[in-house]
Order: C-alpha cells, then sequence, then structure tokens
C-alpha cells in the first residue's frame, strides 16, 4: 500500500497520541482522544509544490489551498510550508519564506491595469485591452520615430535605443524566454534585468 | 555557482567573505552547518559588520569595505611564498607556466597600454603569452623562466605584505595571518575549501575582479572542480540564475551567446571572431560549436525566416556600439535620451544608485509601462510623499501605465536555482483581481504590435512579424511547450554521424543534448545549455527524485542541472592528469580505461583519454583556468587592489592612481563623488534576515518584524557625534542626506586604517515609501552612479557618507 505524506503523519500522531497517553496508565483512553481530535487541517486542502519567491536558494515550498482545481471552483491559499522532500531546503524556511503567505495575499498586490495621465495626481482603473493597446501604440509611435536602422559608417545596425526594458529575475525561464523574444525583436539595446544589479 | 548547495557539506573550510548567508540565504546556509557538524569543517567570516554569519563562525575577521583585493591578494602571497599551493595541479591545469609577453608590465598602479585621455585600456595586446611558430602558448613547464605566468603573479603580489594588508583593510596582522594559516591547509588534495559570496564582492568599482581573486585562490589550492570547493555566487532572486542565462542583458543572447557589434558588419565577421583558436596542442572547446549554438537559437527565434540566405537573419538581430546597462539608461533618462521604459518586476527607483537621479530620468520620460505583481515607488515615482519623495506632481508629464502581474503561486514553470538546478514549480491558485501572468502579458504586448506592424508596415517589420509565436494557445502559451522550444528539437530527419542508413532523431524530437546541434538550420534550440532539460523521455525539470547514490550531495535526478545536468563545473580537474583522484577522500569523477565515470556528468569529452593531455577547463582556448587573464578583463589580467570612487585614503600602493582607472564615469557624474574631509565615514548597504529587496515592506508579518529604516553604527560613532540608540540622524553623501533611526551596536566597531581609526556605518536597503513599513527616505539616496570597470554593477557597498543627529521626519511616519 502506497502511503501518503500526510497519511503517514495521520498515523504517527495518532500513535504519538496513544503511547503517551497510555504511559500515564489511561490505556485505552488513547483511541478516544485521538478519534476526538479534529482531522488535521491541512487534510482538506490541495497540495502544490512550488518554490519560494525570494532568494536564490529557492527552497521548495508546498502550498496548501482550498477548492480542489475544478473549472468551477475558485482556490484559495491557505498555508505555505517547505517542502521536506527537497533536497536543499528539507522542509525548512527562512523568516521570509515562512511568512510567504502574506505575500500572496497582500492587500498591496495588483488587481487591475491603472493608467496615471501626464500631470494627474491619480491612477485611473483601465481596462486590459485599453492597457495592451495603448502600450504598444506608444511603442510603435517611438519605435517608427527613433529606430536606427543603419550608423553613420552605413553599417546595418538595426537597433532602438530610445525605450529600454527593465526585467524581473523572478520571472520563470519560460516568461523569461518570451521576454526576450518580444523584447528583442523590437531591436532594444536597453535590456536589463536585476542581475546587473 | 561552480559547486551546488548540497556539495557545501562537502567541504572541510568554508570562506564566507562578500556575503551573510546565514541572515540572506538561511536555509542554504544549512549546508555549512551541515559541513561543521559532520565532516568536521570550520568557518572564516571576514566581514565589515559582526554579522549573524560572524556569529557562528570559527574566526571572524574586520575588513574595510571595498578592500577585499588587497585582502585577497595577501592570501595569494602567503600561499605562494610559504609553498602552500597545490603544485601539480598548478602546473598541469593553469596557464602557471605560460610565458607572457615582454611588453606587458606593471607600473604604479597601471597596466601596460592606458591611453590617459579616454581612461581605458586601448592596447591590450601585451596582455597575453607568447606564441610559437603554430600559433600555440609558449610554456616552461620548469616554471624557471621570469616570464612565466606565475613568476609574475608572485611579483604582482608580493606588495601585499600582512603589514600593508593591515594598513589598507585594517584587518588586524595577526588575524589575517591566522587565515591565511587556515586557507593554507586546503592546499593538501584531501582537503577543500569553499568561497561563499554575494553582493558583497559585486557591488565594487572592482566588483569582477575580487571574485576573480578569490578563483585564482581556489587554483593554487588546487580546489575548482572538486567536491567542497569552487566559487560559489549565492546570488539573490529566485530565478536570477535562469533570467541570467536567459540573457535578459544588453550585449548578450541566451546562453551566454553574445550580440554582434558595429565592427562585424556581416555574418561572416561575426562568427570570425566568435571562431575557436586552440591555444594548446589538442584543445578543445564547447566553443568551437558556436555557430551551431547560434544558428539553432536563430532558428528558434525566427524559424523558416532564418534561412543559410540570408545568414541566418543576422541582420534581425540589433548591433551595439557601447553597453545599454541599467546606469547607462538611467543616464540617458536623466539627460532626456530617452522616451519609453519597461519596468517588469525591477523597482529601479530603489534598485539603481543615486535615486534622485534616477527620478530626474524618470521625469523626462513619455511613458513608461510597470508590470508588477506589488505595488511599487517606481509605479508611483510622481507622487509627492513629503520629504520621502518630494515631487511637484503636476509638472511630471510621463504616462504611466501599471499592469497587475500574477505571482509565483499563480503559475507554472521552471526556474534555475544558484546551484544552475532547472526546477518546476505548479500552479496553486489564480491570482488576484484580473491580474495576468507575465508569459500572458508579453504574449498580448507581442500580437498586439506585431499585428500593427503588419497591418500598417513601419520602422523594419521583418523581426516583429517573423518572430515564431507559433504556440498552440499564442496568447497565453503553455510554459511545457516554451521548455520544449528552449530545449530544442530536430526540423529534419537528422542521420545518425555514426551510421548513416540509420535515422538518430525524427523531424519535431527533442534534442536529447547540445551536442547535436547543427550550423545548418536541422534543428532548432532557444538555448543550448538548457539542452537536455525537456528530452523524449519527459520534463527533466520535474524530476524529484531526491536519492543521492554517492553520498556526495549530487542528487543526479533531482531536476536537471545545466549544463548536461552536471552538478559540479570543471570536474575533470578533480582527478589528476592520469586519471585517478587526487585523493580518496575527495574522489568524483575519475578515468575507468575506457571513459570518464563518477557520480557526476563529467565536465569533459567523456571518451578522451588522459594521455591525450586535453586541459580541463574546455571553456578556455588554452584548455587551462587563468592566473593571468590574457585581455578577458578591461582594467588588468592581474587583480590590484583599487580604492572605491568614495575614497577614504589615498590608494597606499600608488596614490596618483588611487581608484580604477577604467572605471566609466558620466559627465553627469564627475562631481558626483565624495571626500573623506566632508564625508569622514565608510558607509555599506546590507540586507536584513526579515526582509527581501523592496517587496516584503508589502507583507505585514515582516514589515512588523523590522518596520522601519535604520543607520547601524558603533558605539565609538556614537558617542563622538553625541547620538542615542534610537535618535534621528541625518546621513549625508555627496549626492543626497535621508533621516534614520540610530541603531548603536557592538556589531560595527572603528578599523584601524592607515593608522587612524575609521568608522563605519551600515544601512539596510528595503525601505521606501510604499508597503506597511514606516515611510522612509529611499537610501539609495546616498549611493554613487557609478559601476564595476568590467561589468557596471552599482558600488554600493562602500562610500562616504557623514552623520548628525537631527529632528523627526516632517511627514507623519506611518504609510
Amino acid at each position: 500500500m502506497a502511503v501518503t505524506r500526510r497519511q503517514f503523519m495521520k498515523v504517527s500522531a495518532a500513535s504519538l497520541a496513544a503511547s503517551s497517553v497510555g504511559a500515564l496508565g489511561f490505556v485505552g483512553a488513547g483511541d478516544v482522544l485521538a478519534a476526538g481530535v479534529r482531522p488535521f487541517k491541512l487534510e482538506r486542502a490541495t497540495e502544490t509544490r512550488n518554490a519560494c519567491p525570494y532568494c536564490a536558494v529557492a527552497c521548495g515550498v508546498l502550498i496548501y489551498s482550498l477548492g480542489d482545481k475544478s473549472k468551477n471552483a475558485k482556490s484559495s491559499i491557505i498555508h505555505v510550508e517547505g517542502d521536506p522532500d527537497h533536497p536543499v531546503n528539507r522542509g525548512t524556511l527562512c523568516a521570509r519564506g515562512a511568512a510567504s503567505l502574506g505575500y500572496i495575499h497582500s492587500a498591496n498586490r495588483l488587481k487591475y491595469p491603472m493608467h496615471r495621465k501626464p500631470g494627474s495626481d491619480k491612477f485611473e482603473r483601465v481596462s486590459w485591452d485599453f492597457a495592451l493597446d495603448r502600450i504598444v501604440k506608444l511603442m510603435k509611435e517611438d519605435r517608427d520615430k527613433n529606430f536606427i536602422a543603419k550608423n553613420r559608417d552605413g553599417v546595418t545596425v538595426n537597433r532602438w535605443l530610445s525605450t529600454g526594458f527593465f526585467g524581473g529575475s523572478s520571472l520563470s525561464n519560460e516568461a523569461g524566454y518570451l521576454t526576450y523574444k518580444f523584447v528583442r525583436a523590437t531591436g532594444i539595446l536597453g535590456f536589463e534585468d536585476q542581475a546587473r544589479i | 555557482m561552480t559547486n551546488s548547495w548540497n556539495d557545501i557539506k562537502n567541504t572541510d573550510l568554508v570562506l564566507i567573505m562578500g556575503g551573510n548567508a546565514a541572515e540572506a540565504h538561511p536555509c542554504g546556509f544549512k549546508w555549512v552547518t551541515e559541513a561543521k557538524a559532520n565532516n568536521g569543517a570550520k568557518l572564516i567570516v571576514v566581514d565589515p559588520r559582526f554579522t549573524r554569519s560572524a556569529a557562528v563562525a570559527d574566526v571572524y575577521a574586520p575588513i574595510r569595505p571595498g578592500t577585499d583585493i588587497a585582502f585577497l591578494s595577501g592570501v595569494m602571497r602567503y600561499l605562494l611564498g610559504n609553498n602552500k599551493i597545490h603544485q601539480e595541479y598548478v602546473k598541469a591545469y593553469t596557464n602557471a607556466s605560460y610565458i607572457v609577453k615582454d611588453g606587458f608590465a606593471f607600473n604604479d598602479g597601471l597596466f601596460t597600454g592606458f591611453d590617459a585621455n579616454r581612461k581605458v585600456y586601448t592596447d591590450r595586446s601585451s596582455w597575453d603569452y607568447e606564441l610559437d611558430d603554430q600559433g600555440m602558448a609558449k610554456v616552461d613547464e620548469t616554471l624557471q623562466d621570469p616570464r612565466c605566468a606565475i613568476n609574475l603573479l608572485k611579483t604582482h603580489v608580493e606588495r601585499y605584505t600582512p603589514e600593508m594588508v593591515e594598513r589598507i583593510c585594517g584587518t588586524p596582522k595577526a588575524k589575517f595571518l591566522q587565515i591565511c594559516e587556515m586557507i593554507a591547509t586546503t592546499s593538501v588534495p584531501d582537503r577543500t575549501m569553499t568561497s561563499m559570496y554575494a553582493l558583497g564582492w559585486t557591488q565594487h568599482t572592482t566588483g569582477a575582479q575580487n571574485i576573480r581573486s578569490m578563483a585564482m585562490i581556489q587554483l593554487l589550492l588546487g580546489n575548482m572542480g572538486m567536491p567542497g570547493g569552487g566559487v560559489n555566487a549565492l546570488r539573490g532572486h529566485s530565478n536570477v540564475q535562469g533570467i541570467t542565462d536567459l540573457a535578459l542583458l544588453s550585449t548578450s543572447t541566451p546562453g551566454y551567446l553574445v550580440l554582434p557589434t558595429d565592427r562585424e558588419t556581416t555574418y561572416i565577421d561575426y562568427m570570425k571572431s566568435r571562431a575557436f583558436k586552440p591555444l594548446r596542442p589538442g584543445q578543445t572547446s564547447f566553443w568551437q560549436n558556436y555557430e551551431k549554438f547560434f544558428v539553432s537559437q536563430q532558428k528558434s527565434f525566427f524559424g523558416a525566416a532564418a534561412t543559410k540566405d540570408n545568414d541566418w537573419a543576422y541582420d534581425y538581430l540589433p548591433k551595439f556600439d557601447t553597453t545599454y546597462d541599467v546606469l547607462k539608461m538611467v543616464d540617458m533618462m536623466a539627460a532626456g535620451q530617452m522616451n519609453g521604459l519597461f519596468c517588469q518586476g525591477l523597482n529601479i527607483m530603489l534598485a539603481s544608485p543615486d535615486k534622485n537621479k534616477v527620478v530626474t530620468g524618470l521625469t523626462k520620460l513619455k511613458w513608461m509601462v510597470v508590470i508588477d505583481p506589488l505595488e511599487t515607488e517606481t509605479a508611483r515615482f510622481w507622487e509627492n510623499h513629503g520629504e520621502f519623495n518630494n515631487v511637484d506632481t503636476k509638472s511630471i508629464q510621463t504616462e504611466v501605465i501599471q499592469l497587475p502581474a500574477s505571482a509565483y503561486a499563480e503559475e507554472e514553470g521552471s526556474a534555475t536555482n544558484s546551484s544552475r538546478v532547472i526546477m518546476w514549480h505548479w500552479k496553486a491558485a489564480d491570482g488576484p483581481g484580473e491580474s495576468k501572468s507575465d508569459m500572458e502579458i508579453v504574449s498580448e504586448l507581442h500580437l498586439r504590435l506585431r499585428a500593427l506592424y503588419a497591418k500598417d508596415g513601419g520602422a523594419f517589420p521583418d523581426p516583429i512579424v517573423k518572430t515564431t509565436w507559433n504556440y498552440t494557445r499564442p496568447h497565453n502559451p503553455d510554459p511545457q511547450e516554451v521548455l520544449k522550444e528552449i530545449n530544442g528539437y530536430a526540423l529534419e530527419d537528422l542521420p545518425d554521424p555514426a551510421d548513416p542508413n540509420r535515422i538518430m532523431l525524427r523531424a519535431g524530437q527533442l534534442l536529447p543534448n547540445f551536442g547535436v546541434m547543427r550550423a545548418d538550420g536541422k534543428t532548432a534550440g532557444g538555448m543550448w545549455i538548457y539542452t537536455g532539460v525537456f528530452t523524449e523521455a519527459g520534463n527533466m525539470s520535474m524530476r524529484r527524485d531526491a536519492a543521492d547514490p554517492t553520498g556526495l550531495g549530487i542528487h543526479p535526478n533531482w531536476g536537471f542541472s545545466w549544463p548536461a545536468n552536471r552538478r559540479i563545473l570543471y570536474n575533470r580537474a578533480s582527478a589528476d592528469p592520469d586519471g585517478k583522484p587526487w585523493s580518496e577522500k575527495k574522489k568524483y569523477i575519475w578515468w575507468s580505461g575506457s571513459r570518464w565515470t563518477g557520480g557526476d556528468v563529467p565536465d569533459y569529452a567523456p571518451t578522451i583519454a588522459p594521455d591525450k593531455a586535453v586541459g580541463p577547463f574546455i571553456m578556455n582556448q588554452e584548455g587551462t583556468a587563468r592566473l593571468f587573464a590574457r585581455a578577458a578583463m578591461p582594467d588588468g589580467p592581474f587583480p590590484e587592489h583599487y580604492e572605491p570612487m568614495d575614497a577614504y585614503i589615498a590608494n597606499p600602493l600608488h596614490p596618483k592612481v588611487s581608484t580604477n582607472p577604467v572605471v566609466r564615469v558620466f559627465a553627469a557624474d564627475a562631481k558626483s563623488f565624495g571626500t573623506p574631509d566632508k564625508f569622514p565615514i565608510v558607509a555599506t548597504s546590507y540586507r536584513l534576515a526579515e526582509h527581501f529587496h523592496y517587496w516584503t515592506k508589502n507583507v505585514h508579518d515582516n514589515a512588523v518584524l523590522q518596520p522601519e529604516l535604520f543607520v547601524e553604527m558603533g558605539e565609538r560613532l556614537a558617542k563622538a557625534k553625541g547620538i542615542q540608540n534610537g535618535d534621528w540622524v541625518e546621513v549625508s553623501s555627496q549626492r543626497g542626506a535621508i533621516k534614520a533611526k540610530a541603531c548603536v551596536t557592538k556589531r560595527i566597531r572603528p578599523i584601524m586604517v592607515d593608522g587612524k581609526p575609521c568608522d563605519v556605518v551600515g544601512l539596510p536597503i528595503h525601505y521606501g515609501f510604499v508597503g506597511f513599513a514606516r515611510k522612509a527616505h529611499p537610501m539609495n539616496v546616498l549611493t554613487p552612479s557609478v559601476g564595476d570597470a568590467s561589468v557596471n554593477t552599482p558600488e554600493y557597498k562602500a562610500f562616504l557618507v557623514d552623520v548628525k543627529k537631527t529632528t523627526p521626519p516632517a511627514q507623519p511616519a506611518v504609510a
């Protein structure tokens, strides 16, 4: 029989309760106690393997969410802990990683595309379509006007210097690769990430 | 890292210098604890502060910020002078015996070829070996020739006596010598030292040379390629390694290939300058396959539009005339030379030095796009936050669009840790509100821009409209499909080179390794170093078998370690020239008689016999590692101590060339450096155990644990300035002034430099005016906009300030 880690923990907890209570002379009371213990809080949760978002130790984490990931159920993350199987962190997390649930649910998470007009003192909510179309229009205007096809010696250089792109270092490899393809195809040379600084 | 987090357990000695793993990388630091508890290892910490890493060290030594090269050169002098080097290793695996050109010299702080007007070494031709008539490097295996690299090195470091080290670094001589003796114990074949460093070494105008100094020490000791050895960058962000590999860097393309320069006017020129020219007989290298990697990458980027006839779409790539790194871009922005900017998960207003210069730059942009999971100061640079960000909102004409990105828990994909191990993570829930993944945002932008160019034309639309974007879900590609593209696949049926009648790979099949990549357009592959991560056997980054058959912490079936699932780089050097392990205790890979074998993938051609004498450092033309760097570094083939740009003293070695002579200083910053008469205190920046960069001030728990900016100072300085713990202090530099609470500790003590006590203060980087921590002046108001001579990483770790008691900030200090 395959025993999952969670089942194993449950069995261990129950036998621990039984043996320690038994040692005090209350034989049989352990069984009653164990049965009465509220089922393990994470029992109903869905476990997802992920990695801590902070430093480059990139500790393995287990993220627990409510909801079974079916199409009509919205998952909600309730707990994050170290992944005991991960060979580097072996279940441990530091003060940052242990509090990372607070990052996931931070009140300062961005939820909607926002727009600040020139000279304005506030952000205004806009639609994704507005934001994305506006961005590519601004890009194209600047690129068409300032693209450098040839340098002063007549060499084809095909670069665009008047717009720059700072990328993140917490993107997944796949997001980073798509970002590279998107940005480099425009001829942008001012293309950097946190690794430089 | 050349080695891995798990490998640290194999070491006999840990040197933490330029980092603070116990606080910044606590769960990686456990492998230091493991080595101490179960391998009898000792820990040395060298740091300006008595950090929590220092608190558990066997030996701690203080050092003045920005003087690491003097310390490390002193260590090299000790090793060479006391014959505490691994002689056979040094002779066989480094360029110690190579004869350096007669014209090369070093005088008064300058190497040959310096152009005083342009402030660069314009003529680096003498920084090289003498070549014989076959074009091979001349060597003297007896090491008697005074021009042998190792003899020049001995002369070069001779000036770094323990007394000179004490004078420059402020490290007491006895402590320094104790550390030298400990390091020297690892010159024997059965003991190794590991080096753990981070931004404490990179964020200097001599950053790359700091790390090079340690690499040289490890070579002298024979500790490269060995279990428990290596030079190990701890690194900051969870996928900073992957994003570096993927080349979100101005002049690179994925897998450490390089964009063409203006001088490489044709594809033939470009390939010519990258052609591999061996410098020793029979030497092989990965780089002899450069064209295969490059053509495969172009096929991934541009598909059918990259053909032999158009030189594999060579002109679709921009050519560079100079590096457009972060500091350069900020300088261009501040000069009004840029119109648009994207900040995707990078809070440039806090991350780049000289905050006032950054804000000037952002103010001059026409538009800026911020893509981030969190609120950032950058997105709100136009908001007035009293004295913390005192801008005139109305006059700022920059249009800002802020896009909500989902975070790690809300997406799946792979990331690469600092051990180079690529690991998959799975999605746990949707992101908040209308947030979208970075993959979806970038795809939408690409497809919409592409549609505009396809419809209306414009400046050189070809690379945009012909970029390969043939994903099943083009608006939001499946990460697995993208990882397959990075790995690469056959575009046509490929015959087996050993048996032309047999098909090795069918069209569409994934490449098993980068060895099958081709320069004829029949293979595609986005990044050669990751090839093997997704093969016909499946997605290797998803592997979760934690077994460790050798017990050496290799875990070969956990994820995929680039390149080729190799866990320790240069591991051929763990065996002697005959292919036998240097010692039974440090046995790692060896020659079985017919092939290289052991618990790891050999960093070498698996069937090249030892008697072929192919060097183990196959990234280099000479096959050996470089004690003498040739012309690879812009500031010299040997490391040299130069003072930080905010120089605390005149350089005792050569006062006329006090600072790094080839550092790039922008005209706008010429007067931005401080002098000790006005700013007599040395400052450094650091990170707290409770915070990550500028993110966790948005997390309630972390903001409660470490709620506000402080300046840490020693008791002597506090007393002299009449400052008590908790007082408000003004910290000023040539760039500006901020207010911070005083944190008076015993952890920072004055250091005796050049015979006088030098006070040091430290400031955590984490605070700003957004988040749940108390509002604060960003500390990068203080730091100079200047970077390392090699790679332009900003000098955050050593600058000059003054401090004085002051009044609390005027603004209510709660965000």
